[in-house]
């Protein structure tokens, strides 16, 4: 394991802040296109029916 | 072949599709390999101690910040001038990627700072453009979800994107402008003085291209779900109407 010293507390919290702000990130993006998508096909498939 | 049949929001789904698992998948291989390599293989500064680790995230998100915000800035003029919908959905979609790097480049170089400089904020001229520009996004975003009309929208934020330029300019090279302030120069300077070791430097380089394709790879998601977005809502008003 990596010997972090006296800056421990330091360089983990940069790291950790980092890693839950770009996996927040990529969860909001896929989240809000799966969404979308899900609805788009659905629409498509209403008007498809309805003619 | 032009460059301008990407601006066909058919053309543009076909290819980002393609695209979008090679980008992702290099994008977490650089990412991955930048940061274990720096973090747990390269040694401790004599002046920083093991603070010298935070450069693979904080130069990295850094530059993604004002990069990002120069890419909003050429598909927004694209968008005033030539009125492709793909660029200015593009530069829609990559805004809260910028957001989001601008406050890791904000947080990262809080708590960087504190140990180093003995406090967590100084009104220094890189560190203040960097704050107005963090500003800007948040502003840029908010603009967009006031705004009913998305054409109208389209023209007010990339009018904001053209304003907001100047800070990115500042944020990114206020320590050419003013030689003042706490904030060093350029980690990866030509000059020598001020360019980091080469032990530092190569993971950071690579850290740095897992950084740039995660942009990518994140505009060309959010993008793809705008495109559909604007699809979404064009087909509801479609048939509100029939």
């Amino acid at each position: 394991m990596v010997e972090l010293g006296k800056y421990a507390g330091t360089v983990l919290a940069a790291y950790g802040i980092t890693i839950l702000l770009v996996l927040g990130l990529v969860a909001i993006s896929l989240r809000r296109g799966a969404r979308v998508k899900r609805a788009l096909e659905a629409q498509e498939r209403r008007m498809a029916k309805n003619g | 072949m032009s460059i301008w049949e990407y601006a066909n929001p058919k053309k543009f789904m076909q290819t980002s599709a393609w695209a979008l698992p090679w980008v992702t998948g290099l994008a977490v291989l650089t990412l991955i390999t930048g940061l274990v390599w720096g973090f747990f293989f390269t040694p401790d500064d004599f002046r920083m101690g093991s603070t010298v680790k935070i450069i693979y995230i904080h130069v990295p998100a850094a530059i993604m910040a004002t990069g990002t915000w120069f890419m909003m800035l050429a598909a927004s003029l694209i968008w005033l001038i030539r009125r492709h919908h793909v660029s200015v959905l593009a530069a829609k979609a990559a805004a809260p990627v910028g957001t989001t790097m601008t406050l890791i480049g904000l947080f990262t170089g809080a708590i960087w700072g504190q140990p180093m400089w003995g406090t967590w904020w100084a009104w220094d001229p890189r560190l203040t453009a960097f704050l107005i520009l963090f500003l800007f996004y948040l502003g840029y975003m908010a603009l967009w979800e006031a705004i009913e009309d998305p054409d109208t929208a389209a023209d007010l934020t990339s009018v904001l994107c053209l304003v907001g330029s100047v800070f990115a300019i500042i944020s990114r090279y206020a320590v050419l402008f003013w030689n003042q302030g706490l904030h060093q120069g350029s980690s990866l300077s030509m000059d020598a003085e001020e360019h980091v070791s080469d032990v530092y430097a190569w993971p950071l380089w690579v850290a740095i291209v897992g950084f740039g394709l995660l942009f990518v790879s994140l505009v060309l998601i959010r993008t793809r779900t705008e495109i559909r977005s604007r699809r979404l809502r064009a087909l509801e008003a479609r048939e509100r109407m029939a």
